[in-house]
């Protein structure tokens, strides 16, 4: 008669891997007509009820307790397959093999494979905290696999790696890929020059496909869990990512990449990015950005545009990247000084502006708190409007005579502050028929007196026409570049360039982050990937069969899962 | 109170002990509180109802050895009668294998820790087979013990003066070197300990007939070493005693039905829980069924680093624990997760000549789950019987639980 034969085990841990083994071995058994070996979850439990061996005797099992059942053709086949459970587990253990010693605990692990600059934890979420606290206390980053970790746990276990310098990668983090080494979930990615910062497992993972399928490659793709882009958590770990990405070089473009963030952590992060010395392609889905394009930052709204965006700023780096070579001016030189002819294009240049500069002074300002005292007299960043009527009574507007902008030109440049001047070239009918053969020297003439003077003066030089204007656009362009400016055809993209120059240049001495934590040491990501496994034992065979150097932790609850004595030695541990 | 630095203090008073052996006497004279009306004995305190076969054996053999009793019966009486006193060996400074049965005349040991003052003892070994430890009292028993007693020790004691003393730590480490790991297996430690007294109890004895009888009576004697050995552990083992808020087990020793232990920061309180019996191999014509339950004082070895600790020096007798010369590796590894720290003195050439794990920290046996790993001989359960094999035992995880949670209230952490 068939028989059905339970046992019940409180407290023990086995990785799920084991347990299906462990299931699978007693189906082979003589006269076992069914088995189920799992854990006494609720969603377990329906399982076993939906192939009837939910007995009454397992139904009070808790989520802790392993719950083994067999279904024998009678009693004593029952009875000897599940007496026979701990050697079939011995057996998947040693394989029969002689084994390498394997860690029980994570201090053991760390003295045998001190390289290791990573730990992976996937153990249960109510004891995955501890692990990772215990990672960092031994100065190592963490991928954190494992769910269910409180929003306090978080936020303290970030806290506490930003000011170590090291990274916690989740919670709830599935896959990253770290100088070439997939952890977790991973695609076997291509090397190559994208690194990318993700809220977004499977996200990261069809970006990272994507790329590899058109041709690129990676970096590190590093997973920060999905609630880092929260308010509370504010983008702990994605900033630190980024701050590293920027830093290492064999990073060339960067993929930020998340489900829907906090509008508020979201425009952060935009800034942060915007600050970077790389092209930024940012997915932050759904997420309604104003434009297209800022600065080095592009937004991507689907993972394949995602992907075809960063591969195109690789190969295209100097179309995204502007060098902003700061160091070639003197100390004293700050400011950026706006000489417009036209009205509005002044006033769209102070509108870009805001974006870079807390405060641009104007004679045609914005708001009313930035008038220029004197529209003769720049002071700090000025955008003057030359075509403003102080200037044109009794003569010529700008746009048609240029001798009032050259000699403020020369002004400007005889400046000590002044590091950039920007100037706009209206073409077209009615405008100066060859406004560049008078503006081109003199621009030649600011420089070379700035540059006796031991400055270097950048000068920005907006045309605005069509190649079908009288005054010949590209000679015009022609003639500016000969002298040294540098020419933009968009009013966008002049003010946008002059803005980055000049923040960086506000901001020199600075330090650019405003935080005191130490960066994440770079060595982390770029040394050959050594690593410790505290969980599922089948990441630890994925790092192994990837060539990295990883050592397993035979984890089980401290205690035995005894939360009292959990909890004291917790304070054993943390009162020095 | 700071933890840590207590537990070193304890380890580092442990391992730079420096026991010598200095000589030998009669233990009424030597030991510290011992008396005409008093049996010491292995393990935690014990009455003769809970005691064990080989336990009311040994008890029986000594009494009849003292001429106190003629048979197992008036043995039993004069225990439970209180005209003879039953006390742990512990309680003396002193230590003894197995039953660790250890009467007034008998012959002790005497080890001076050299660094810190403090003298221990232990009993003479008398061999395999049939043996008082073992709890076997027969004839051949008591005369054997006669002849060990009263005609080698009182040369053995001169010949141990005329050398100046042993340096017991030294011959020791030098035996882990040799493949001993000092509490199984003291086959280098015993030959290294015959050839140094050899030349002295030339010296020492009468006739050069009874000089050859007591050479060859240590040399053939693989265990001849074991209770200096274990007198010197229990030498530097119970220096770590008594440091206030140390969490390191300065004592582990059973008494054949229960598993005692002390721990440092906890005073002289014993942690008891019942002995399991011992996994191993048993001689022709023996079972586990046959076996009695963990018994001896031997477990000082562990307690001070060595032993079942140091299995990885001692790759011979890894079949006594099931298996390949890497289990036993492995089985060492697996101690210093346990341990405060690494040996200073006693090193596992296998082990890039890493330091034994010493110094069991009950935190750490109560983290992991992993008890201490005990190299052990197996008595039969029954008087009289003696050694029926050897193997690998574990105390049980209860008792680390309770002087746990016995620490966490008594410094606060409860």
């Amino acid at each position: 008669m068939e028989f059905i034969k339970t046992e019940i085990r409180s407290g023990a841990y086995y990785d799920s891997v084991v347990l299906m083994h462990l299931q699978r071995s007693l189906l082979e058994l003589p006269g076992v007509l069914d088995s189920g070996v799992v854990m006494g979850t609720d969603a377990n439990k329906e399982v076993l009820e939906q192939s009837a061996l939910l007995v009454d005797e397992i139904k009070s099992a808790g989520a802790d307790d392993l719950i083994i059942v067999v279904k024998g053709a009678d009693e004593v086949q029952a009875t000897s397959a599940i007496n026979r459970v701990d050697e079939l587990i011995a057996a998947r253990r040693g394989g029969g093999i002689e084994q390498d010693y394997r860690a029980k605990t994570l201090d053991t692990a760390a003295k045998m494979n001190p390289a290791a600059q990573w730990v992976l934890v996937s153990v249960p979420g109510r004891y995955a905290a501890g692990v990772a606290r215990e990672a960092l206390g031994l100065n190592k980053n963490v991928f954190l696999y494992s769910d269910n970790v409180s929003l306090d746990d978080e936020l303290s276990l970030k806290k506490e790696a930003a000011e170590k310098g090291l990274l916690v990668m989740g919670p709830d983090c599935g896959t990253a890929i770290i100088n070439g080494i997939g952890l977790g979930f991973a695609n076997k990615v291509r090397r190559g020059a994208i690194g990318m910062v993700a809220a977004s497992g499977t996200g990261l993972q069809q970006v990272a496909l994507r790329i590899h399928q058109m041709g690129g490659g990676m970096t590190h793709a590093i997973g920060t869990g999905g609630r880092d882009l929260s308010e509370a958590v504010n983008a702990a770990t994605l900033r630190q990512a980024l701050d590293a990405l920027n830093r290492d070089e064999n990073t060339k473009v960067i993929v930020l990449l998340s489900k829907p963030p906090s509008p508020k952590v979201a425009a952060d992060i935009v800034a942060a990015a915007r600050k970077a010395s790389k092209p930024v392609i940012v997915n932050f889905i759904g997420y309604a950005a104003s434009m297209r394009k800022v600065d080095n930052v592009t937004f991507a709204t689907t993972f394949d545009g995602t992907a075809r965006l960063a591969i195109q700023a690789e190969q295209n780096p100097e179309a995204e990247a502007q060098e902003l070579n700061v160091a070639r001016f003197t100390e004293g030189q700050r400011y950026l000084r706006g000489l417009f002819s036209g009205g509005t294009l002044a006033y769209e240049t102070q509108l870009i502006l805001r974006d870079y500069l807390p405060a641009v002074y104007s004679n045609a300002p914005l708001d009313k708190a930035l008038s220029l005292p004197d529209p003769l007299v720049s002071q700090e960043n000025s955008i003057v409007d030359l075509g403003e009527d102080v200037f044109t009574v009794g003569r010529l507007h700008p746009m048609m005579d240029n001798d009032l902008r050259i000699r403020r030109l020369e002004k400007e440049a005889r400046d000590p502050e002044t590091a950039i001047i920007l100037l706009d070239v209206v073409l077209g009918y009615g405008s100066h028929p060859n406004p560049a053969s008078e503006l081109a020297p003199a621009i030649a003439k600011a420089r070379a007196a700035a540059e006796e003077a031991g400055r270097y003066l950048e000068v920005v030089a907006l045309v605005a026409g069509t190649d079908e204007d009288p005054q010949n656009m590209d000679e015009q362009i022609r003639l500016l570049k000969e002298a040294g400016a540098i020419v933009e055809v968009s009013n966008d993209a002049a003010a946008r360039r002059v803005g980055r120059l000049a923040q960086a240049l506000n901001q020199r001495g600075v330090n650019p982050t405003a935080e005191t934590n130490p960066p994440v040491a770079l060595e982390a990501l770029n040394q050959p990937l050594a690593a410790i496994n505290v969980g599922l034992e089948s990441f630890f065979e994925a790092l192994t069969a990837q060539g990295a150097e990883v050592v397993h932790v035979d984890w089980k609850p401290a205690a035995g899962g005894n939360e009292k004595m959990m909890d004291i030695l917790a304070r054993m541990k943390n009162r020095k | 109170m700071d933890i840590e630095k207590a537990n070193d203090t304890a380890i580092e008073r442990m391992m730079e002990s420096r026991p010598m052996l200095i000589g030998m006497g009669i233990a009424r004279d030597v030991i510290p509180g011992m008396s005409d009306d008093l049996l010491m004995h292995a393990g935690p305190p014990i009455t003769w109802a809970r005691a064990s076969g080989p336990m009311r054996g040994a008890i029986t053999g000594a009494l009849i050895y003292e001429g106190k009793a003629k048979d197992m019966a008036e043995a039993q009486a004069l225990v439970e009668s209180g005209k003879i006193k039953l006390e742990p060996c512990h309680h003396h400074h002193a230590v003894g294998p197995m039953a660790g049965v250890t009467s007034p005349s008998m012959w002790v040991y005497i080890v001076e820790n050299k660094t810190h003052g403090n003298r221990t003892f232990s009993n003479v070994n008398e061999g395999y087979g049939k043996v008082l430890r073992y709890g076997a009292y027969s004839e051949d028993v008591q005369e054997r013990l006669h002849w060990l007693n009263d005609t080698m020790a009182p040369v053995l004691a001169k010949a141990i003066e005329l050398s100046g003393g042993l340096d017991m730590r030294a011959l020791i480490a030098e035996a882990l070197h040799m493949g001993d790991e000092g509490h199984n297996r003291n086959k280098a430690g015993s030959f290294m300990y015959t050839a140094k007294l050899a030349p002295f109890v030339a010296q020492a004895a009468p006739n050069s007939e009874l000089a050859a009888q007591i050479i060859k009576s240590l040399g053939d004697n693989a265990l001849s070493v074991l209770n200096p050995v274990m007198a010197a552990c229990k030498a530097m083992a119970e220096t770590a005693h008594d440091i206030e808020g140390s969490t390191i087990v300065s004592v582990m020793a059973r008494n054949g039905t229960d598993f005692g232990m002390r721990v440092s920061g906890l005073g002289d309180r014993w942690f008891t829980a019942p002995v399991a019996t011992p996994q191993g191999l048993y001689f022709p014509g023996f079972s586990e069924a046959d076996a009695s339950g963990d018994i001896g004082d031997s477990t000082i070895t562990e307690t001070a680093g060595i032993g079942g600790f140091a299995m990885a020096t001692a790759p011979a007798i890894v079949t006594f624990v099931s298996g390949k010369p890497k289990d036993a590796i492995n089985a060492t590894l697996e101690m210093y997760e346990i341990t405060h720290g690494e040996h200073k003195y006693f090193t596992v050439p296998p082990l890039d000549f890493r330091g034994t794990p010493t110094g069991i920290d009950i935190r750490k046996v109560v983290e992991t789950g992993i008890t201490p790993r005990v190299n052990t001989g197996i008595a039969h359960k029954d008087a009289g019987v003696g050694q029926i094999g050897a193997g690998l035992v574990r105390p049980p995880f209860e008792m680390f639980q309770e002087a746990f949670m016995a620490y966490a209230e008594k410094y606060g952490f409860a």
